[in-house]
């Protein structure tokens, strides 16, 4: 038996009625351990006007490379205070902010190890599906070795990296058209 | 490690484009440049879990959560949630949200004058069963005027947002309402390339569940992506 997957839909306007509620700006509370993060940005459209309407959610492992899923099953320490989910919602600067910490290196493809991310989805009003992206770490030697980092074009990796404003502090923004458009993923 | 069993890629007629001009919203904030098709990894097949102890019952009652009743058509809004090969996709956490019966959101920037209903905040949550089923009651949004174009009206629906089990299988779509005229002119609606895809956003009236003197109700399944079969699965 095979089913049609439902077709998606895009979030509209509104969609802050249900998820400003939700929102998880913090996504490792106190006593987790890890490399603390804040994590700012901006989603900016074609015209380079700020998207004051995008939900951003992200995913991630903890410190020790360990995702919070049966299907992580590595002998890695789990940490119960540690879900790595985020959930954020830019303001009518197309703004958010996220703190969090830098995951360890998980699995990758062919017995690799990857590199220390996140997984980021994009939705907004005008995005009849949701974008999937990445966030990477800067100064990280691990990034050269990525395989997934590495079937980008060289001149566009960047995008997927954030920038180091000052200790503690990144900055990663969501361009979506343009010279400067950020790499999403299809899966 | 083995490498994970990856998700089965969307059948692409299933799936909107993220250009569909007509939808004008798009023009703007569809990428332009070609995506990138990477391996699935341990990162994507992974995703946060949800569990009944996550959301109240009475989050699945959109009519209880004011002092007074809210205006309009009560309904119950029921399914299952299952995935491409028809297993049922338990602890599935669904949230919804919508316009109230006179078509207005509970939104700042909602600017049709269309009345609030102060006893509708149009927002709910549930987890589904251990079968893939969820329920809600609800009231019937109303249709309302957009501005993607003249005379531009959304057909009556509610989102929907749904985590699986993995990351990959994350969705947002709409239920929409059956006999709906406005349907054929929706741009959103109309963006599912065929027509068999389109139909199973549309609910059905689903007696089983009408409340009698009380509530109708529809029926709404939600299929999430589903995994490739095994290498042993194969081989039989």
């Amino acid at each position: 038996m095979s089913v049609l997957v439902t077709a998606s839909q895009t979030t509209g306007p509104f969609v802050a009625i249900s998820f400003e509620q939700t929102q998880i700006h913090d996504v490792a509370p106190s006593g987790v351990s890890g490399e603390r993060y804040v994590i700012q940005g901006r989603v900016i459209d074609g015209d380079g006007k700020p998207v004051e309407d995008a939900v951003i959610e992200t995913w991630q492992a903890n410190a020790h490379g360990k995702y919070a899923h049966p299907e992580d099953t590595r002998e890695k320490l789990l940490e119960a205070a540690f879900k790595g989910f985020g959930r954020v919602l830019t303001n009518p600067q197309g703004a958010f902010r996220l703190s969090t910490i830098k995951p360890g290196r998980v699995a990758g493809p062919n017995d690799t190890l990857q590199a220390p991310h996140l997984v980021v989805l994009v939705f907004m009003r005008g995005l009849l599906k949701h974008l999937v992206t990445r966030i990477y770490f800067p100064g990280e030697a691990s990034n050269s070795e990525d395989l997934i980092l590495n079937l980008v074009p060289t001149e566009r990796r960047s995008t997927l990296v954030a920038r180091k404003m000052s200790e503690g502090v990144l900055e990663w923004n969501v361009v979506l058209q343009g010279e400067a458009e950020t790499v999403f993923f299809d899966y | 490690m083995n490498d994970p069993r990856p998700y089965r890629r969307p059948s692409v007629e299933t799936q909107p484009d993220y250009l569909y001009p007509a939808y004008k919203s798009t023009v703007k904030r569809a990428p332009t440049k070609p995506l990138v098709i990477p391996p699935q990894t341990l990162s994507e097949v992974t995703g946060p879990l949800f569990g009944h102890d996550d959301v109240k019952p009475e989050e699945a009652d959109l009519t209880a959560q004011h002092a007074g009743e809210p205006i309009g058509e009560r309904m119950i809004m029921t399914g299952r949630v299952l995935d491409e090969s028809g297993n049922p996709v338990p602890d599935a956490l669904i949230e919804i949200w919508q316009a109230n019966a006179a078509g207005r959101y509970r939104h700042a920037t909602d600017a049709h004058d269309a009345p609030l209903d102060p006893n509708f905040t149009g927002c709910g949550r549930v987890v589904s069963d251990s079968e893939g089923r969820y329920r809600f009651k609800t009231i019937k949004p109303g249709a309302y005027p957009w501005r993607n174009h003249y005379n531009a009206w959304r057909p009556a629906h509610i989102h929907l947002s749904i985590f699986g089990h993995g990351f990959l299988q994350r969705l947002v779509t709409q239920f929409y309402f059956p006999g709906d005229p406005l349907l054929e002119h929706d741009p959103m609606f109309m963006s599912v390339p065929v027509e068999r895809a389109r139909q199973a956003l549309i609910a059905e009236f689903d007696w089983g569940h009408t409340m009698p003197e009380h509530a109708i109700a529809y029926r709404f399944d939600i299929v999430l992506r589903g995994r490739d079969a095994t290498p042993m699965e194969r081989s039989k």
